[in-house]
């Protein structure tokens, strides 16, 4: 039976406070990710997604639990369990003066690749992600997306077998956010497995296989973002009209509410047809031109999730 | 972790490490050579000329053995702690501690890199003394053991002191408070035996003492203390200070959270 790429079962993290109560950022929580996926780990901020990620590179001490990558052990066979893995953490953890080459081959150095195999790879993932110009540059002379890039060459230059990006796209424009998706999709592709921290919810749903849900230290949903965007119910549309909307018009069966003089925001079950919608309209006189989702598709079920699991914690708490 | 792999490791943060303090040289290498060289003309020419003799040697002759290990001390103590809470302040320690590197290996590539600067700083210092006096070897293994011994000790120190420390004040604290007291007071100008039964009780208990007797007694043959001792001291020391530091990375105290 081939090892899961990670595999985390009851992870606990107990913060120690100031008042010495401990916060507990993670409560209990397991995982497995199958290798070759493309796998997304949501959940709002402070729900514990950084923390797990720390664990697994190990610059986070775990209170209780494990966490193996393929099969090995990060506490009792940490040597080859962090040669199968490469992390991109969410802030600049580089030496800001250092030169962007340098970075790379140090990096690699770390791993133990021989020096001229590592300036083999340096060169490879710099051109790969843009950067072979920038190479003799010093790292604080970089954008903030070309950073972002060099941290990904630097995680990817021993090769791991996973990779970890908390939060790569985060304040990187559009154009650049589409080509490292372009990257990410290729390296997965090749093989490596690859698991996701984001914000953006249009990333998790266009890049990702499986995804897990996280908020409050505990795993509240851990499935395959097909078969979660199959539970969702309801899709709320903004519609643009080619005539002014006027007063709130009503569609039998359909809640709708006015957002501007040619817009309207409608909501529309599962199963409805938009036919009908447009036909309601029509029938009062107001033409369709245009229409888009209000959010993302992930995000609403992720709101969702993360205000159910919520009330029900609130709900235990006043029960209790 | 394999050997090789361990070696190619280290290696690469001892190179970061000379890469680093030869990339400043300005503000590493400078200025202990113009330090030194005041000192050389100042204690040893203008003032030491109407000293007089000391312990039979003329008193240029006897402080340069001492700044030549003020310099090793203070460089290999003041490379550590920048170099490794630079590291540390700019995350970019993560990068060491997120890899397969063993603690042993982490800690050799810094302290060695301390070494590094120290040594060189020595050399550097001892090639500008030579512009005011003649230097001879007393014993070279003895100055060369002591020299290693004594920069190690210091680069341990150092680390010890980045790994606690929260910011940049912190880490000039125990090199201004405790380290420059020591060193001036660690025989570095004078004989202690020209001091009170008292004060040279007192002075018995600084280790900076030890280590500058010691390198004196490599270079001129003279010395107020027992060089074995000395380095029995020096080697517990570092024993000690090693342990302690791998403990600190171990158990992963003000790096990991």
């Amino acid at each position: 039976m081939t090892d899961s790429a990670l595999t985390i079962a009851n992870l606990r993290k107990v913060y120690t406070t100031e008042s010495g109560a401990g916060f507990e950022a993670l409560k209990g929580i397991s995982l497995a990710v199958q290798p070759g996926d493309f796998f997304a780990l949501l959940g709002p901020n402070g729900a514990g997604k950084s923390t797990t990620i720390g664990v697994i590179c190990s610059l986070v001490k775990k209170t209780s639990g494990s966490v193996r990558i393929f099969g090995r052990d990060i506490d009792t066979d940490y040597s080859l369990a962090k040669q199968e893995l490469g992390v991109v953490p969410q802030e600049f953890n580089f030496n800001q003066f250092e030169k962007v080459g340098d970075i790379i081959v140090n990096q690699a150095g770390y791993y133990g690749l021989p020096r001229r195999l590592a300036r083999q790879r340096a060169e490879q993932y710099l051109r790969q992600l843009g950067l072979w110009d920038k190479r003799g540059e010093a790292a604080r002379m970089l954008s903030g997306g070309m950073k972002r890039r060099l941290m990904i060459a630097r995680a990817l230059v021993h090769e791991p077998r996973l990779l970890i990006l908390d939060e790569p796209t985060a304040g990187v424009d559009i154009e650049l956010r589409r080509s490292m998706w372009e990257f990410l999709q290729q390296i997965n592709a090749a093989g490596t497995t690859i698991i996701l921290t984001t914000h953006y919810l249009e990333e998790a749903e266009s890049l990702c296989r499986n995804i897990a849900i996280i908020d409050q230290g505990q795993i509240v949903e851990n499935t395959s973002v097909r078969s979660l965007l199959k539970t969702l119910n309801r899709e709320t549309f903004i519609l643009d009209t080619r005539e002014p909307v006027g007063q709130c018009p009503k569609v039998k069966g359909y809640e709708t509410v006015v957002v501007d003089d040619h817009s309207l925001e409608v909501e529309v079950d599962k199963g409805q047809s938009l036919n009908e919608l447009f036909e309601g309209l029509s029938a009062i006189d107001i033409h369709v031109v245009s229409m888009r989702n209000k959010a993302n598709r992930l995000e609403e079920l992720f709101v969702n999730l993360v205000n159910q699991h919520k009330a029900a914690a609130q709900q235990e708490q006043v029960g209790s | 972790m394999k050997l090789s792999s361990q070696w190619v490791a280290f290696t690469t943060i001892l190179r970061k490490e000379i890469h680093r303090f030869m990339r400043i040289w300005m503000q590493t290498l400078l200025p202990p050579a113009i330090t030194m060289s005041l000192y050389f003309v100042i204690f040893g020419s203008l003032i030491g000329s109407r000293i007089g003799t000391m312990d039979g040697f003329n008193y240029m002759e006897f402080v340069v053995p001492g700044l030549i290990m003020m310099s090793v001390i203070t460089n290999s103590y003041s490379n550590v702690v920048s170099s490794f809470y630079g590291a540390k302040f700019q995350r970019s320690v993560e990068e060491i501690l997120v890899s397969p590197t063993p603690n042993y290996v982490i800690l050799l590539g810094y302290v060695c890199g301390g070494v590094a600067r120290g040594m060189i700083v020595g050399l550097i210092v001892t090639c500008m003394s030579m512009f005011f006096t003649h230097l001879q070897i007393h014993s070279l293994p003895i100055v060369v053991c002591v020299v290693v011994f004594t920069s190690v000790l210091f680069s341990l120190a150092g680390f010890i002191n980045a790994v606690y420390a929260n910011s940049f004040d912190d880490i000039s604290i125990v090199p201004t408070f405790v380290l420059t007291p020591l060193t001036y007071l660690g025989g570095v100008f004078y004989s202690i035996s020209l001091l009170s039964d008292f004060w040279r009780g007192v002075s018995m208990l600084n280790p900076v003492l030890y280590m500058v007797n010691a390198f004196r007694y490599g270079i001129l043959g003279i010395s107020d203390i027992d060089v074995t001792w000395a380095f029995i001291g020096v080697a517990l020391a570092v024993a000690i200070l090693f342990s302690y530091s791998m403990h600190l990375l171990s158990s992963g105290k003000r790096l990991r959270s």
